[in-house]
């Protein structure tokens, strides 16, 4: 009888309710808010359509690593006592399902692969048909810099501050990319506040852009695009990895990703990997990166005020990014007397097709017979390699 | 020469922040550049081969009548436009069908026609 009483108390405590109790106090009330606001994402992903196809990954990754007991991510195997030194030996000897898949993470390997999924999807035409549209894509990394300084602000360390502000370049991967490097304890909060502000463009922008615009700006009908060779679309990616790899060679991973994947698109004979990048690589990589950004977000990690300050600074880099974008959309306008419509400005934040839509919307909204679709895809696709060149500017000075 | 960018003070901040905008515009400004360059040297490249590409041969018999053109699997045929580029047009029907929450092939579009 003593010895099937000791099975069930051993089986009791081994449970996740029996961890829970032996934790006791504000631990395990700390692991059941984590259960509830997993599941509260899991509600946005799904029921809201807020970036689901990442949302939801991340959501579950979080709900996996909070359940008492489970033991599948081990948060101080990777940054035990504030060191930068990984022990791999441990990772891989005592690591857990999820600590295995956040290799992929630490290492930078699926941020790269999701950019060479994106970079097969992307077409550049616009942007090359149109080249000023770089500067909006420029203008619009304004919103990186400035919830940087607004973190140093609140005290945190400049890594910290760098991995805040870069969510201000509306790019989960490049996001998720320097975090990892600069300051990997804050990459649960700082990729959900990505995820989340990038979700919510249709809603953060039109206010920002009817502030910083006006009717007649809005109203305004742009001439159609010139056809873009072949050649010339063969050639971009090349030009591009040469050129700003020799620049900031820190973001040689990324932005090569990138345009290996627009190779593989426009150069008309890797049509096949062209379609395993946009489909099932990408496909692939999203659910190993969900899951295991998700599975960073631990009770400890997370509940603070820290993660509050990130949602606040987060949205703070998607206003002014905006703003940036508009502002020299504004500029731009006047310079070309009228001939630019500034809403495609706010398009440079990244955020690919989302904010490009946005602009189509609002600028159908004041002129029925507008199509800003294309014109806004080059301030966006320019706004993913300049989201990218901040990310390696960051890296070079904060990383070293 | 080392710096601590750990322990960053505001001032220092800023001035990160503007070399940090400084670059990124610097970068897409010289892309900006290029692309600008290579459009010119591959357009007058492409319209040299296109001048000293041999004028086809006239036909020596009128050609039979072309086939039609093959329609897409799951297309509804032709569409008539009216003063409006192939581009804008794909354009529209891409976003009709997304407002739609409808694939493409299965709308039909008759014409489409500017409003002006």
């Amino acid at each position: 009888m003593d010895f099937i009483g000791a099975i069930f108390s051993n089986l009791g405590e081994q449970t996740g309710f029996g961890t829970l109790a032996t934790m006791g106090g504000v631990d395990a009330i700390k692991q059941i808010i984590m259960i509830a606001i997993s599941c509260v994402l899991l509600y946005l992903g799904i029921v809201k359509k807020f970036e689901p196809l990442l949302l939801v990954g991340i959501a579950f990754g979080m709900l996996l690593t909070n359940l008492p007991g489970s033991g599948i991510y081990h948060p101080e195997l990777w940054y035990a006592s504030g060191s930068a030194n990984v022990d791999w030996g441990a990772v891989l000897h005592d690591g857990g399902f999820l600590d295995i898949l956040y290799l992929g993470v630490k290492l930078g390997i699926y941020p790269s692969l999701i950019f060479a999924g994106v970079g097969a999807m992307t077409d550049f035409g616009p942007m090359m048909a149109n080249p000023k549209s770089m500067l909006l894509g420029a203008a619009a990394q304004l919103g990186v810099y400035v919830a940087m300084l607004g973190a140093i602000a609140l005290g945190f360390t400049g890594p910290e501050a760098a991995s805040i502000g870069i969510i201000g370049g509306a790019d989960g991967p490049t996001a998720i990319w320097l975090t990892k490097t600069l300051a990997p304890h804050l990459l649960g909060p700082i990729a959900i506040a990505a995820y989340s502000y990038m979700a919510l463009i249709p809603l953060i922008q039109p206010p920002i852009m009817r502030l910083l615009t006006t009717e007649k700006m809005r109203k305004v009908k742009m001439e159609q695009l010139r056809p873009v060779s072949q050649t010339e679309k063969i050639l971009f990616p090349i030009v591009v990895t040469i050129v700003t790899c020799l620049i900031l060679p820190s973001v040689a991973s990324l932005l090569g990703c990138l345009m290996l994947g627009n190779l593989w698109k426009e150069c008309g004979v890797t049509d096949r990997l062209s379609d395993t990048a946009q489909n099932a690589l990408m496909n692939i990589v999203t659910i190993f990166l969900g899951i295991s950004v998700g599975a960073t977000a631990t009770a400890a990690q997370f509940l603070s005020l820290q993660t509050i300050e990130i949602i606040v600074m987060g949205l703070t880099a998607f206003a002014f990014a905006t703003a940036g974008g508009l502002l020299i959309g504004d500029l731009m306008y006047f310079l070309t007397g009228g001939k630019i419509n500034p809403l495609i400005g706010s398009a440079g934040v990244s955020a690919v097709p989302m904010a490009a839509r946005v602009s189509q919307v609002e600028g159908q909204k004041w002129n029925p017979s507008n199509f800003l679709l294309m014109h806004a895809m080059g301030p966006n696709v320019s706004g993913v390699i300049g989201s990218a060149v901040a990310a390696g500017f960051l890296l070079a000075v904060f990383g070293g | 020469m080392s710096v601590d960018t750990t322990h960053i003070s505001f001032a220092n901040g800023l001035l990160v922040a503007a070399l940090g905008v400084s670059v990124v515009f610097a970068v897409l400004v010289l892309l900006m550049g290029i692309i600008k360059v290579q459009t010119i040297v591959v357009e007058a490249l492409e319209g040299k081969n296109k001048e000293s590409a041999p004028e086809p041969a006239a036909p020596a018999a009128p050609a039979a009548p072309a086939a039609p053109a093959k329609v897409a699997k799951g297309s509804c045929g032709g569409i008539a436009l009216h003063d409006v580029p192939d581009a804008t047009a794909a354009m529209v029907m891409a976003i009709v069908a997304d407002e739609l929450q409808t694939p493409l092939n299965e709308l039909r579009f008759i014409s489409i026609r500017e409003v002006k």
